[in-house]
């Protein structure tokens, strides 16, 4: 083993003997491309002509005129291939399989969006694919369980444990135990045994980087604050990283569900549920019972639907670089109908999150202040989560009827 | 103390076996009578898995046992109140088997203590690499505990060598990539693998994952010292009842020859 990755108390390796190899070649390879310059071009060419990147910086003044308080801007994340900041990381992991030479890559996915991801990534770069999505989110994600299927990946349903992201993590690290030779396993977040924290993180820096020159070029000062929502931490890790030297304040917004005090949630740096542990081969805040057992968590997006967070993102918490906060289903849901009004966009609900959070508190800055939200995501092609979100009647009687229509 | 027992043992026989059970699987009374069965089968030393909610090294029939047990009620004082019972009750050792958060959100210095106290002689962490593992090695060795460490297919020498500095009593060699309860081929691979083993360390070598039968423990002779049988158990446990564990054990026993 060669580094441990530590973020104050937080991170390590925690793995089963029989990774360790493959940790260390990953660890290896990682480290190489960091140090070769052309690596970083060759992703960064990818990203632009692959995907759309850079990503716009949109300044939203509907909505900067209706709360009379900060200016608004919006990182446009959504506008990337496959419609999520995912493309950053998993683009940037496939460049390092083909360095390894691996011929298989496997993942996990809660909302879909990380599955698609890496299904569009193994298709173009001649990969295959295996996702593991956990049961009930495979039932409440059917349209992107049909394009990875679509796009050449095999989606295994998950039937152990909760059914949901964190057992798709563990089936996922089962299928890598066996297959490591041939296998990489693309870990869709800033989580787990490292390196995957600093790699993610550094592949997601790309949002940051842009974000904090697009701003200064247009409006010659920083944001004084910055919102991204916190499932993994993936895209907060990466907007904040472009501001940890200046003095910006960064908020993490996680999902309150039904309320912090009603135990459906899956609030970890911004509850007092949550308490240090280890699982998935790191140590972090887990939302556990006094046994160290895995509770189950809940929000309306699947993609903060998770027990742990980033060991990054817990050590900033200590630190008190970020603030953290969250936002219920409900404040979520009314957010993301205020954001398509006003501007015409539709945020993800896990982006929905930020927008919640800075919603909340934007009245109490100055018209001076800017406000710098993190739109991780679109939501429209999750359109039958947010229409039950909705619950929107005109919806389920197309649906009634297009079932009917499939009977005849 | 352990150790001294298992090459006592080995005096005797050349092939010690170690069963595993996930405790509170299907229930504790269950458990207890699976131990009786195999201790009276002429076990030598057992495993005893703390159920926890995340067990990635675990195929799906082990994990299924700790999803029942967690389900069932069970609970990590009432593993160590069991293990307390059994260690009084039987004459072999015991170890406890589990991953790392059960310890650390017990307190690892906390837990290693009950474990003292109630006669449990050491531990497998499959999640701990000695790396990760300061504070419990430290508190092992206040205990004179045994901390099992695992050697695998893919480990180099070197590091076998590295992880053979930290355990006691037993290297557990797990047979093959993968996990639980998958097939293995009892192959001259694997004796190529058992060689490596046996050049990197002096202590006793346990072999591990998908032995499940009589031709496998016949495999192993001479080549190991303890061979593991986990997951057969628990697939007998599921298809024919608890009953059926003790005539198993007896089975992989028999001479050659005497069914």
């Amino acid at each position: 083993m060669i580094d441990r990755g530590y973020y104050g108390r937080f991170g390590g390796a925690y793995l089963p003997e029989i990774l360790v190899a493959t940790f260390d070649e990953l660890v290896d390879t990682f480290e190489n491309a960091k140090s070769d310059p052309a690596f970083w071009k060759e992703y960064t060419d990818i990203m632009s002509t692959y995907s759309c990147r850079p990503t716009p910086l949109s300044f939203a003044e509907n909505l900067t005129g209706h709360f009379q308080g900060a200016r608004f801007f919006i990182k446009r994340e959504d506008l990337n291939h496959t419609g999520a900041h995912k493309a950053n990381n998993v683009m940037g992991q496939g460049l390092l399989v083909k360095r390894m030479g691996k011929s298989r890559v496997i993942a996990e996915t809660g909302a879909g969006q990380h599955g698609v991801a890496t299904a569009t990534m193994a298709a173009k770069f001649g990969f295959e694919c295996t996702i593991y999505m956990g049961e009930v989110d495979v039932e409440r994600q059917r349209p992107n369980v049909f394009w990875m299927e679509r796009l050449g990946a095999e989606v295994i349903p998950v039937r152990e444990g909760a059914r949901i992201l964190k057992d798709a993590i563990n089936e996922a690290f089962r299928d890598w135990v066996t297959n490591m030779d041939t296998t990489h396993y693309v870990l869709g977040t800033v989580c787990g045994p490292h390196p995957f924290p600093e790699m993610v993180a550094y592949f997601q820096s790309i949002i940051g980087k842009e974000a904090r020159r697009q701003i200064l070029e247009r409006e010659a000062r920083l944001p004084t604050r910055i919102y991204a929502c916190v499932g993994g931490g993936s895209n907060a890790m990466g907007i904040f990283s472009g501001f940890f030297d200046d003095p910006v304040e960064l908020v993490g917004v996680e999902a309150a569900g039904q309320g912090l005090e009603s135990g459906q949630h899956a609030a970890r740096l911004s509850s007092e549920d949550a308490s240090i542990g280890v699982a998935q081969g790191y140590k972090t805040y887990f939302l556990q019972d006094n046994d160290g057992q895995m509770k189950e968590t809940h929000s309306v997006a699947a993609g903060l639907d998770y027990v742990g967070v980033s060991p990054i993102l817990a050590n900033l918490k200590e630190t008190g670089r970020v603030r953290f906060e969250a936002a219920t289903d409900r404040e979520v849901v009314d957010a993301m109908s205020l954001t398509m009004q006003k501007e015409g966009l539709i945020p993800a609900l896990e982006s929905a999150h930020a927008f919640a959070q800075a919603f909340k508190e934007a009245p109490t800055l100055s018209k001076e202040e800017i406000v710098l939200i993190n739109q991780s995501g679109r939501g429209d092609k999750d359109i039958f989560t947010v229409a039950d979100a909705f619950a929107d009647p005109k919806w389920q009687e197309f649906i009634k009827n297009k079932a009917e229509a499939y009977h005849a | 103390m352990l150790e001294s027992y298992l090459r006592a043992r080995l005096k005797e026989k050349q092939l010690l076996l170690m069963t595993h059970i996930v405790l509170g699987y299907p229930t504790f009374e269950d458990s207890f009578k699976i131990i009786e069965a195999m201790v009276e089968a002429g076990v030598d030393l057992m495993e005893l898995q703390i159920p926890f909610s995340e067990p990635i090294a675990d195929g799906s029939v082990i994990l299924h046992a700790n999803q029942k047990s967690l389900a069932g009620g069970a609970t990590v004082k009432k593993c160590i109140d069991f293990a307390e019972k059994v260690a009084r009750a039987f004459d072999i050792p015991f170890l406890f088997m589990s991953y790392y958060n059960i310890l650390f959100k017990y307190g690892v210095d906390r837990f290693l203590s009950a474990m003292t106290e109630v006669g449990i002689q050491g531990s497998i962490v499959p999640d701990l690499p000695p790396e990760e593992g300061q504070d419990y090695l430290e508190a092992m060795q206040k205990y004179e505990l045994s901390p099992i460490f695992i050697f695998s297919p893919t480990t180099p020498d070197e590091r076998m060598k590295y992880l053979a500095s930290f355990g006691r009593s037993f290297i557990y060699c797990v047979a093959r990539k993968g996990v639980t309860g998958a097939k293995t081929s009892f192959s001259e691979q694997l004796d190529r693998y058992l060689a490596r083993c046996r050049k990197a360390t002096d202590l006793p070598l346990a072999l591990g994952f998908g032995v499940k039968d009589k031709a496998d423990i016949e495999f192993l002779k001479g080549k190991a010292d303890i061979a593991v049988i986990g997951t057969q158990t628990i697939r007998l446990i599921d298809k024919e009842g608890a009953e059926a564990v003790g005539g198993f054990i007896k089975s992989l026993r028999q001479l050659p020859g005497s069914s």
